[in-house]
């Protein structure tokens, strides 16, 4: 079934990592194989900050191969060597967890050929790269991650977040929501729903040389978007495009560096609730997510079918 | 448990076409008897006084909990119970077959009032998705907006949003009549088999998409009529009781009723009037 929420303060910073937490627990009867996190935090904007796995968490129900922890310390050496190649200084790096890396990093060239590099190390992957975007997933409901990362103190703008219940693909890292909108930074999606004609879509979009990390519909999603914008399109453009482009029911949100946007299926086939004020929009899968940031009575309603709403910071 | 018997007497209701079809083979159309009335009993029903007043805060408690809480006041004999900070909980107020006031001072989640049959509720807030599914009488008030699946499968009574609705409004809806005093979503009355819809704005795509019966009038824009539904001539019939209708639920007593759609069942899809011979055999 599966569980969404993000909000946005316009005009003004707050502690995300802490609402988005609240607001994904209230939603963890819809899922707790995984919960994932799209934070855009209070940055200088000089560096990127790349949020990396080099292996999978192997506990708590997940799907994935069991292996020895000293292939993670293999797997960072080797992408240290080729952050070196690319001319990407390393500023700050920090090891979360033994499979789990965050980096801030100087580097001013293509990202596209930047993410390839990377990610040819087996079982590396880019969970997310973004001069303010930290994606943070992992197996669990949302308070057991946000205490996993220290994610309460994240002070930002805006966020989106995930709880998953997996259906069609993994109990694993990978087929977690968040998915970053590879290779354009600051770009992350979540969804709740199926899309039918995914396989269609993933062969034409990889002739295209986008990639996919992931069996996760979901994913088709940011990378469908991240093409439309490689080719002109606005964020807005490509989610309104998607409503016939992508097949099925679902209700996404995509975030950039300064925008949150949300779309409808043409069914409505999928709940969402949104509140909307001068200084804070906040939405969700069910109403009890925006209580858990807005306990006082509140004006709320559902969008209808088709919609595509776009909100600046 | 009551014997019904089908009354002789045609009632205002089946004059005005309300009832128009007639079942036939296994399935029976039986119309309550008011001669019967006294044999009715539900069990698990208490007899309450209205004046008899009292609140419960659900604030900290879970949703089993709070319904158990309206059940024992029920059953100490409270017939007007006002509840505080529902705070979007799921589930509150269902199952309740008694009469009764009830008052929810906030918002519901999901199934909030569902199958209940004899109450009557004002929530002072938004309904998240099937707000009162499988509701068989009684009355349901809700202030602001509801989400999608409003009045799910109802057989009776009426639910009326003062706001707007989400999609499938009054799918499979057997019965009652939901009115809504702004707009709808999409697939508004979907496989909707007897009953009314009154949409007072504008109703999505696909409008009665499917429908075996019932009607459907909507004041604004229609996006689309779904399969097999039709607009048919909006009579003085039912006008008069689209005033009179909208005068009882105290919403848009001034509409201009004479400009609404009504919209019917074509009924011609497959299951009128094109039955292959095994789906035939298949029906029966």
């Amino acid at each position: 079934m599966c569980g969404i929420a993000g909000l946005i303060h316009r005009g003004n910073t707050s502690n995300v990592g802490f609402e988005l937490q609240g607001m994904l627990q209230a939603l963890k009867h819809r899922g707790e194989d995984s919960t994932g996190y799209a934070l855009y935090g209070k940055t200088d904007g000089q560096n990127f900050i790349m949020r990396f796995k080099v292996g999978e968490n192997v506990g708590e129900g997940s799907t994935s191969v069991m292996e020895d922890v000293s292939v993670y310390d293999e797997r960072k050496k080797i992408v240290d060597g080729y952050l070196s190649d690319l001319g990407a200084k390393i500023i700050k790096e920090e090891r979360i967890l033994p499979y789990s890396l965050r980096y801030e990093i100087e580097y001013d060239k293509d990202l596209m050929e930047f993410s390839q590099k990377i990610e040819s190390v087996p079982g590396v992957e880019i969970l997310s790269m973004g001069k303010s975007l930290e994606v943070i997933k992992d197996l669990g409901n949302a308070e057991a991650v946000c205490k996993r990362y220290n994610l309460d103190k994240l002070v930002g703008t805006h966020a989106i977040g995930h709880a998953r219940m997996a259906t069609e693909s993994g109990v694993d890292i990978k087929s977690a929501h968040p998915f970053w909108g590879y290779p354009f930074s600051d770009v992350s999606v979540v969804h709740n729903g199926q899309l039918t004609n995914y396989w269609n879509n993933r062969r034409v979009l990889e002739n295209k040389g986008m990639r996919f990390m992931s069996e996760c519909d979901s994913e088709l999603i940011a990378v469908y978007l991240a093409e439309k914008m490689r080719n002109g399109a606005t964020l807005e453009e490509g989610m309104k495009e998607s409503l016939t482009g992508l097949d099925g029911v679902f209700t996404y949100f995509v975030a950039t560096k300064d925008s949150l946007g949300m779309a409808k299926d043409t069914m409505a086939a999928k709940p969402l609730v949104l509140y909307e004020s001068d200084d804070l929009v906040a939405m969700g899968s069910e109403e009890i997510a925006i209580r858990s940031v807005l306990p006082q009575e509140i004006e709320t309603y559902d969008p209808f079918d088709g919609e595509v709403k776009v909100w600046q910071i | 448990m009551a014997n019904l018997k089908t009354s002789e007497k045609k009632t205002k209701a089946q004059s005005m076409g309300l009832h128009s079809e007639v079942l036939t083979g296994k399935t029976q159309q039986k119309f309550f008897n008011p001669d019967e009335a006294e044999n009715f009993y539900y069990f698990g029903t208490y007899d309450v006084d209205f004046n008899k007043r009292t609140e419960i805060d659900v604030k900290n408690m879970e949703c089993r909990e709070a319904n158990k809480k309206i059940d024992e006041l029920m059953k100490d004999g409270y017939g007007t119970i006002v509840i505080k900070n529902p705070q979007g909980k799921h589930s509150l107020g269902v199952g309740i077959l008694n009469k009764l006031n009830l008052i929810f001072e906030g918002s519901l989640g999901y199934f909030g009032c569902g199958s209940m049959d004899g109450p009557i509720v004002r929530i002072n807030g938004r309904v998240g998705w099937s707000c009162a599914e499988n509701m068989m009488a009684g009355k349901v008030v809700i202030e602001k907006n509801a989400g999608s699946c409003f009045g799910a499968a109802i057989r009776g009574g009426d639910l009326i949003c003062k706001g707007s609705v989400g999609a499938r409004t009054g799918i499979d809806q057997k019965g009652g009549t939901i009115i809504i005093g702004g707009d709808a979503g999409a697939f508004t009355g979907f496989m909707m088999q007897r009953g009314r819809i009154i949409i007072l704005g504008d109703v999505g795509i696909n409008l009665g998409d499917s429908m075996y019966d019932g009607t459907i009038f909507v004041g604004g824009k229609i996006g689309s009529f779904g399969s097999d539904a039709v607009e048919a001539e909006l009579t003085d019939s039912d006008q008069d009781w689209l005033r009179r209708k909208l005068k009882v639920a105290e919403i848009g007593e001034n509409f201009d009723v004479s400009k609404m759609t009504k919209v019917v069942a074509g009924k011609k899809l497959w299951n009128y009037d094109a039955l292959e011979p095994t789906e035939k055999k298949g029906a029966i």
